[in-house]
């Protein structure tokens, strides 16, 4: 069973059919789980405290916004973590806030510069679509059968 | 500051999402209840959302889809249901990550036909070609053609 980070980290397509063909999906869910069911001091609503932007200069420099920083303290230890990744290039829908968008743009140059299997992917539009997505997704995390933990 | 005491540690929450001709999230709810060994389960207009150990739920889901392989889906969720930090009922107007989850349900439809097609009968995989950025090399020489 590998670990596979999936862009858009919110995805339920990506989340699904990852864990559906036997591997660990690498979301931000796991990330804020983590977060929400560990004690320290109350910082609603996703409990990211003060110290999330100084972990977050591990991914990006001091005069990058706070913002992007915290963001990456969340996401980047599960780039790390990952064996494989799938991204989806056309997911407008995760702009979001300009903080939201300048971090896909940077998770998305880490996961493309690490030495990891990576699929790029479109959602589909059409049944025809759906086929040749669903293919392609098989085919890859079939070929990531053995890998991993 | 104020220390901050966690709930429902140690569990999972996870969401189901029925897009079925043939299962509806009350009929699903239903079945997940009769097999859920006391475990949280929470009817929702797309589906359910599951709480509770982790190898509880991974052995509820891999049940619940049963019922429909193709039109059921499965996704992590961070907080527990009906947390106030994320609850509608207190915060009023769209869930958070509720846009999301609009954007794709329309889409599963197409996913769910692409999961029936049988193993051998598969076409070509998706391909998706990234578009070369200019180089700056041909932006300076395009800039300097310009210039008088």
């Amino acid at each position: 069973m590998a670990k596979v980070f999936i862009y858009p980290m919110t995805s339920l397509i990506l989340s699904d059919m990852v864990a559906r063909f036997g591997h660990q999906p690498l979301g931000s869910a796991l990330a804020i789980r983590e977060r929400i069911q560990t004690p320290s001091v109350e910082s609603p609503p996703l409990q990211i405290t003060p110290e999330e932007p100084k972990k977050g200069l591990r991914y990006a420099a001091v005069e990058v916004p706070s913002g992007v920083r915290g963001r990456m303290a969340i996401m980047g230890p599960l780039i790390e973590e990952a064996e494989a990744a799938i991204i989806i290039t056309d997911a407008d829908f995760a702009f979001g806030c300009m903080g939201c968008a300048r971090t896909n743009e940077l998770l998305k140059y880490l996961v493309r510069n690490r030495p990891i299997p990576k699929l790029e992917l479109r959602y589909p539009t059409s049944e025809e679509e759906g086929e040749k997505f669903v293919a392609a997704l098989r085919e890859f995390l079939e070929s990531l059968r053995g890998k991993g933990s | 500051m104020k220390e901050y005491r966690p709930t429902h540690v140690g569990t999972v929450t996870k969401y189901v999402f029925v897009e079925s001709p043939d299962v509806t999230p009350e009929e699903l709810a239903l079945k997940a209840y009769e097999i859920s060994k006391g475990m949280m389960i929470k009817e929702t207009c797309f589906g359910l959302q599951v709480t509770g150990k982790p190898d509880e739920v991974d052995e509820i889901i891999r049940r619940i889809r049963e019922f429909d392989p193709s039109h059921i889906f499965v996704k992590d969720r961070g907080f527990p249901p009906g947390d106030p930090r994320r609850c509608r009922a207190n915060l009023g107007g769209a869930r958070p990550g509720f846009h999301g989850h609009e954007y794709e349900l329309p889409l599963l439809r197409y996913v769910s036909h692409g999961l029936e097609v049988p193993i051998g009968k598969t076409p070509e995989p998706m391909r998706v070609e990234r578009k070369n950025k200019l180089e700056f090399g041909v932006l300076k020489r395009m800039m300097e053609s310009q210039e008088p």
